[in-house]
């Protein structure tokens, strides 16, 4: 026993938990439970907050025994290709098994943040009444609930201090959710109901925010006019994060002006989002805020122009996170690149998804943004078009970035000057950028491409991949050579079994791999399966007929369209859908 | 990948239209069935059609499989219901009592759009009158021409430009009297609405 031990072991408990109270990360907190029986001990019985990345890699059971105190959980669900529908309806991601455990083992749960989960009614009425300190709900990209659930937790959750629904399919029943929440509620610090379709009590909502003087953070939806936006900002003055809801109206109105007077009272907003349903004539109004304004969104709102755009952001001279439609185009990325020095995120979404409009940006405004923004780290960018060149100019201007997501509209467009693949222009990026963590790819790309991933991505933990590479070398030079590599998707790529098996322990390094329309087939994933028991490997297909068809049609020389494999410490999962397999 | 997947994107390839820009404009002209409303697959057709560079790539050469390519680009589906923005506009008639409303992303032609007018406003009949259509008020023979505020607050005649522009950009329909749109009328032979868009 080293002195070091010797000598932390005569500091009593209380201390080193006071110590662990500043590690706050979740990386730090597992290492230090892993130096001694005694560290494991204290950090076991301290620990608050628990970030499980994969919902089926431990069940609820072994959460509560390890970390029996917990107060805060983060669970994911689906894997990430189930955002653009590669992932059948009812796969799984059930929380209402981990609100259950929690429950009935007095889980003292304040805080639950849920990713690409099915969360029923039920779950949320279990959670509202179990859970008497429960102060912040936030789910991302979950389904299975409707505004019944939300109207439980409004009324039982005498705490909530944040209710905060991101992108959400919710089935709107019209209901009265938002007067469920008392009039003894005065707790709201966070109130995010952006993504619900239907109507909410106007009266009932500004009685609320009059009452919350704490209240931060509003995301409202749709279906609140321009009026009620005008009233509640005249109560809440001192907001930080605003999401309007439609913001159209005529100009010329005394509600316009009475909003115009409104938002310019609001010194404190840093975070602006909305424009549901926009008339460009009215943005004027934000102007006044805009100097301010850290993260703008308006990737929800083709109904502005690109001139307009333009206009709104050249008062946006602090922004540092921008999501933005590409109709703006590559001129107003010039405007952004010449205006926000301050930029560290950028996100440009398609407008065109059903193919009727003819906005895009290309390559040339991405080099606008790269060589304007000094600071940028972080960027998604649909575009029509890419070049090599294009790239490694943007490689040479920022080597700072963490994550670079590029998604041109044609998946195997290759360089729009030479005709060439994209492979040089990415390997540039991982080349210059020594930090990066996350990379997607597309374009016509060879296994060169993958050839750099794996030399140069040493921080690389998740990769994207699709209609990419030409055999398999591409698919062993990534899990060769990224030794980071975390989460790993493929779809329509020619990467089959030798790839797959050629290192099988290397998926017990990673959180998950993804694998559609590619060329492994049945055999291979069984033998994988069996070799590696303390991975799942699971076989999905379209959401006919039983397992028992599945199994008859299929044979071992098939090939497997979509397969889906992640660690786990408790096996196979209990929950599965006839269509999923677990080999 | 799949190959069907493989020889539509290669199809887009060697036919030079990858690199395009994409215009709004049909290809030759042929207007849509009526009553037909485009899915995205066809929309894929017309992209192709409407921006081949070579004049010996007959505009009726029947495009490649119609597939789509399931999940690209890849985005939530969220955000796609969000952007799938149903376009409700109101529709006055001048000496009308009450407005209408229409939802033009039900339609795909003028034609369609003029059509649905009529039934809404039962005293209206497009009336056919050397190949061009006219708005009529048969019963006291009042002609009226369509009109439409568009995003910048001007008063447009309706059908000058390609019907998508059209959804996109008006906010409001008016069906003026004849007799009060002389200014806006272009200087055409009658002041009918010429139907070959």
């Amino acid at each position: 026993m080293c002195l070091f031990q010797s000598v932390m072991n005569y500091f009593p408990e209380e201390v080193l938990e006071h110590v662990f109270d500043f590690l706050t990360s979740h990386r730090d907190r597992n290492a230090v439970s892993l130096v001694c029986k005694s560290w494991y001990s204290v950090e076991k019985f301290s620990r608050k907050k628990v970030f499980i990345g994969n919902c089926y890699a431990v069940n609820p059971e072994r959460l509560i025994a390890r970390f029996p105190r917990l107060r805060s959980l983060i669970l994911k669900g689906k894997p990430h290709f189930a955002d653009f529908n590669l992932v059948p309806h009812d796969w799984g991601g059930h929380v209402y098994p981990w609100i259950e455990a929690m429950a009935k083992s007095r889980i003292n749960l304040e805080e639950l943040r849920l990713k690409r989960m099915v969360v029923s009614d039920e779950s949320l009425k279990l959670l509202a009444k179990s859970f008497p300190n429960f102060k912040s709900l936030v789910l991302v990209s979950c389904e299975g609930f409707t505004t019944n659930g939300l109207a439980a937790i409004a009324s039982n959750c005498k705490f909530l201090r944040e209710l905060d629904l991101q992108e959400n399919e919710v089935d709107d029943r019209k209901g009265h959710w938002l007067s469920c929440f008392p009039e003894s509620c005065t707790s709201l610090v966070s109130l995010n109901f952006a993504c619900l379709k239907g109507e909410v009590n106007a009266a009932a909502l500004e009685r609320l925010v009059a009452r919350c003087r704490n209240l931060r953070s509003l995301r409202l939806n749709h279906a609140l006019p321009l009026e009620v936006l005008q009233k509640i900002l005249v109560q809440a003055p001192q907001l930080n994060d605003l999401g309007t809801g439609s913001f159209t109206h005529d100009p010329n109105s005394e509600t316009f002006i009475k909003l115009k007077n409104a938002v310019k009272n609001c010194h404190s907003i840093r975070s602006l989002s909305g424009f549901l349903d926009v008339n460009g004539r009215c943005l004027p109004a934000v102007y006044p805020i805009c100097a301010n304004l850290t993260a703008l969104n308006l990737s929800y709102a083709p109904g502005i122009f690109s001139n307009e755009l333009t206009k709104l952001i050249r008062h946006c001279k602090k922004i540092e996170r921008l999501w933005i439609l590409d109709t703006i185009g590559d001129k107003g990325l010039g405007v952004v690149a010449n205006t926000c020095k301050e930029l560290q995120e950028l996100r440009v979404f398609p407008s065109d998804l059903y193919g009727v409009g003819n906005a895009a940006v290309t390559e040339e405004g991405l080099v606008a943004i790269s060589a304007g923004c000094p600071k940028l780290n972080s960027i998604l960018y649909f575009c029509q078009q890419m070049t090599n060149a294009a790239l490694i100019t943007v490689a040479k201007n920022c080597p700072n970035f963490i994550r670079f997501r590029l998604c041109t509209l044609n998946p195997i467009v290759p360089d729009a000057a030479t005709n060439q693949p994209l492979d040089e222009g990415f390997g540039a990026i991982v080349q210059s950028c020594k930090g990066l963590t996350r990379l997607s790819v597309s374009g016509q790309l060879t296994d060169q491409v993958f050839l750099y991933i794996g030399m140069y991505a040493e921080q690389l933990e998740m990769l994207s991949i699709a209609f990419a590479g030409d055999s398999d070398k591409g698919m062993l030079y990534v899990l060769n050579g990224c030794k980071k590599l975390k989460k790993l998707e493929i779809r329509d790529s020619p990467f089959g079994n030798m790839a797959l098996l050629s290192d099988m322990g290397k998926y017990e390094t990673m959180r998950s791999l993804w694998m559609s329309s590619c060329q492994v087939t049945l055999g291979a994933c069984k033998t994988l399966a069996e070799k590696m028991p303390r991975l799942n490997v699971e076989i999905i297909s379209e959401n006919e007929g039983g397992a028992g068809e599945v199994e008859a049609r299929l044979d071992d020389r098939d090939r497997v369209e979509k397969m889906y494999l992640y660690r786990t410490l408790v096996g196979p999962r209990t929950d599965a859908p006839d269509f999923v397999r677990t080999l | 990948m799949s190959t069907e997947i493989r020889s539509i994107l290669s199809e887009m390839e060697f036919s030079g239209c990858l690199k395009t820009d994409l215009t709004l404009g049909l290809p030759g002209g042929a207007p849509p069935k009526p009553g037909s409303k485009r899915g995205f697959s066809d929309m894929v057709d017309l992209k192709l059609g409407a921006s081949c560079d070579h004049d010996e790539v007959s505009v009726s050469t029947p495009p490649p499989t119609k597939a789509q390519v399931v999940g690209w680009p890849p985005v939530r589906s969220y955000r796609k219901n969000m952007m799938k923005s149903c376009k409700y506009v109101k529709v006055a008639v001048d000496g009308a009592p009450y407005l209408r409303k229409v939802d033009l992303e039900m339609y795909s032609s003028y034609q369609q759009l003029l059509a649905a007018l009529e039934d809404m406003f039962t005293c209206l009949t497009i009336c056919n009158v050397m190949n061009e259509r006219k708005i009529m008020d048969t019963a006291n023979g009042i002609e009226y021409v369509p009109t439409y505020e568009d995003r910048d607050g001007d008063w447009m005649l309706v059908g000058d430009v390609p019907w998508n522009m059209f959804v996109e950009t008006c906010k409001r329909v008016r069906l003026m009297k004849s007799s009060e749109a002389i200014g806006l009328s272009p200087k055409t032979a009658s002041n009918g609405l010429s139907m070959n868009r």
